[in-house]
């Protein structure tokens, strides 16, 4: 579904990615872990068009979607959650998932849409005529994420989902995450609770300065020596 | 009594507001014709209060331009209409003035609307100035003279026409707030990056309402240059119009649709109250008016008016 190929990324002259390369299969959910500072971050811009690969090729459904304007992808189906929600904290729920639908196509299904979402977060129903920024930091994220769904994306990006939540919170994300991936939605996810997250996944890619130094099946990656050592704290 | 129709706003909203269009029609059959011209004053400053309001509430982008737009109203009468050889209707002259001041506005704003914050604030305030200086400039030198007399019209014609104005505008206000666009406008104020990665185009959004908000000072302008009869660019290019619209509205509160235009009818009318009994001091009181509705009423008039409604209903519901 979603195919990176030797993808470099500079910021000005730095660069940020090396050599990239990556695939999404239909309904999969596949893992970015990595230290900070390993890429992870530009990667998802990368692919949802934030910034340009200085060379390499992104696909998506076949079709290439390097150098396409944001709101292009978004409208092609890919839904980017950034790190650190973006929510407009001033206005409702409903109104933040409205903004969600904005794109023509997803906008003349915004209600049915929301009912979907509601389904899945029933929280966000109880608060829907809240002011966002009136929400626990929890219910925010998954106010991000059921904002990111408005656009009735094919595939979802996650940029660190369960990010200063609380463990018992964090479980529902993950959770709802997984209930996504029934309903058929893709989803590329980077977190830092690795250990959380390669349980969930079915495949992950490790990053490490801007290199994909690791990549494979997830019960084969927690059995990494590198992995255990790193990121499970064995 | 049961309060709870009290509390359907459906329903109170616009009959009130039904009410008060009625009263105001009809003001030339029961009130005296100074009752009428001083109406008339206070339109147009809740036509230019409110106008600022459809662009700078929303966007967070502070306009000081409505003095530009309004005296480009002005100056379209004062061309369009000299004392002598008049060819266009009056009500066309008021068109062809929001015309203009939609072109000037958007033009400007092409240019301009990726400056943030105080940037922004100085040009748009800049604007006023340069078109007064090159209006003086192009008076002098080309035409030699100095102001300008403009045709006699009716009172009661300014005040339909002024009228007019201001219901097409309150109609316009709550159409964008109600639609899509103004949904688009105000995820701009909020964040303007998420609002760009929600697929709004963000520059154009903020143009196009730019250039509906001057269209209204535009032809407010070519109404009241009617009733001022002569006009100069000192007179039609003053800066106060750029500040009055933005304090009125911190004046009546910015949270609700109708706080602007109660900050500006109240506003309006106590300077002209001042100005008759205390003309020398009438900037003064003025200002501590100002200065108080700063510190005591920081969400302004209409903060005021919410608090004691809910006390009053017993509600303690958060506002809607």
């Amino acid at each position: 579904m979603l195919e990176v190929q030797n993808v470099n990324t500079f910021y000005g002259k730095v660069q940020a990615l090396w050599d990239i390369s990556l695939t999404v299969g239909e309904a999969e959910i596949v893992a970015l872990v990595g230290a900070n500072g390993a890429g992870k971050t530009t990667l998802l811009n990368t692919i949802s068009g934030l910034l340009q690969p200085a060379s390499g090729t992104i696909e998506f459904m076949g079709q290439r979607i390097d150098g396409l304007p944001s709101h292009k992808i978004v409208e092609m189906g890919i839904s980017h959650v950034p790190e650190g929600r973006r929510l407009f904290t001033d206005m409702s729920v409903h109104e933040n998932l409205e903004m969600g639908a904005y794109t023509s196509r997803a906008w003349k299904s915004r209600h049915e849409t929301e009912k979907e979402v509601y389904g899945s977060f029933p929280i966000l129903k109880e608060r829907a005529g809240q002011l966002a920024r009136t929400l626990s930091g929890g219910e925010q994220q998954m106010l991000a994420m059921g904002r990111g769904l408005m656009s009735r994306p094919k595939l979802c990006i996650f940029d660190e989902p369960s990010y200063g939540l609380a463990p018992i919170v964090m479980t529902e994300v993950f959770d709802v995450i997984k209930s996504l991936r029934e309903q058929g939605i893709t989803i590329l996810i980077i977190e830092q609770n690795v250990p959380r997250t390669l349980e969930i996944a079915d495949r992950a890619y490790v990053l490490e300065n801007g290199r994909i130094v690791l990549e494979g099946n997830c019960e084969k990656l927690l059995e990494e020596e590198m992995v255990k050592k790193a990121y499970l704290g064995l | 009594m049961d309060m709870s129709l009290f509390r359907s706003r459906r329903l109170w909203i616009p009959g009130l507001a039904l009410l008060v269009l009625v009263g105001l029609a009809t003001l030339p059959l029961y009130g005296s014709l100074y009752m009428t011209i001083l109406m008339t004053a206070i339109l147009m400053y809740i036509i230019l209060t409110v106008s600022w309001v459809i662009f700078s509430g929303p966007s967070g982008y502070l306009s000081l331009a409505s003095a530009a737009f309004f005296g480009v109203g002005i100056y379209t009468s004062a061309i369009l209409l000299p004392t002598k050889g008049a060819v266009l209707p009056v009500l066309v002259v008021v068109l062809i003035a929001g015309a203009i001041s939609f072109v000037v506005a958007v033009l400007v704003g092409a240019l301009t609307l990726r400056l943030r914050g105080i940037y922004f604030a100085i040009f748009t305030f800049g604007l006023v100035e340069l078109i007064k200086q090159v209006l003086i400039f192009f008076e002098i030198s080309v035409t030699g003279t100095r102001g300008r007399f403009i045709m006699l019209v009716d009172t009661h014609t300014i005040f339909y026409i002024m009228l007019g104005i201001f219901v097409v505008l309150m109609l316009t206000a709550y159409f964008i707030r109600r639609s899509k666009f103004g949904l688009a406008l105000r995820s701009i104020g909020e964040n303007e990056e998420a609002a760009a990665h929600s697929g709004v185009n963000v520059t154009m959004v903020k143009v196009i309402t730019f250039g509906i908000s001057a269209v209204f000072m535009g032809a407010a302008g070519a109404v009241i240059a009617m009733r001022w009869t002569y006009i100069d660019p000192y007179i039609a290019f003053n800066p106060l119009f750029s500040f009055l619209p933005v304090l009125m509205a911190i004046f009546g509160g910015l949270g609700q649709f109708y706080g602007p235009l109660i900050g500006a009818a109240i506003f309006a009318y106590l300077e002209e109250v001042l100005l008759t009994k205390f003309p020398y001091y009438y900037m003064l009181i003025f200002g501590c008016v100002l200065v108080g509705t700063m510190l005591f009423m920081p969400m302004g008039l209409t903060g005021l008016i919410q608090r004691g409604w809910r006390r009053l209903i017993g509600g303690q519901h958060a506002d809607a």
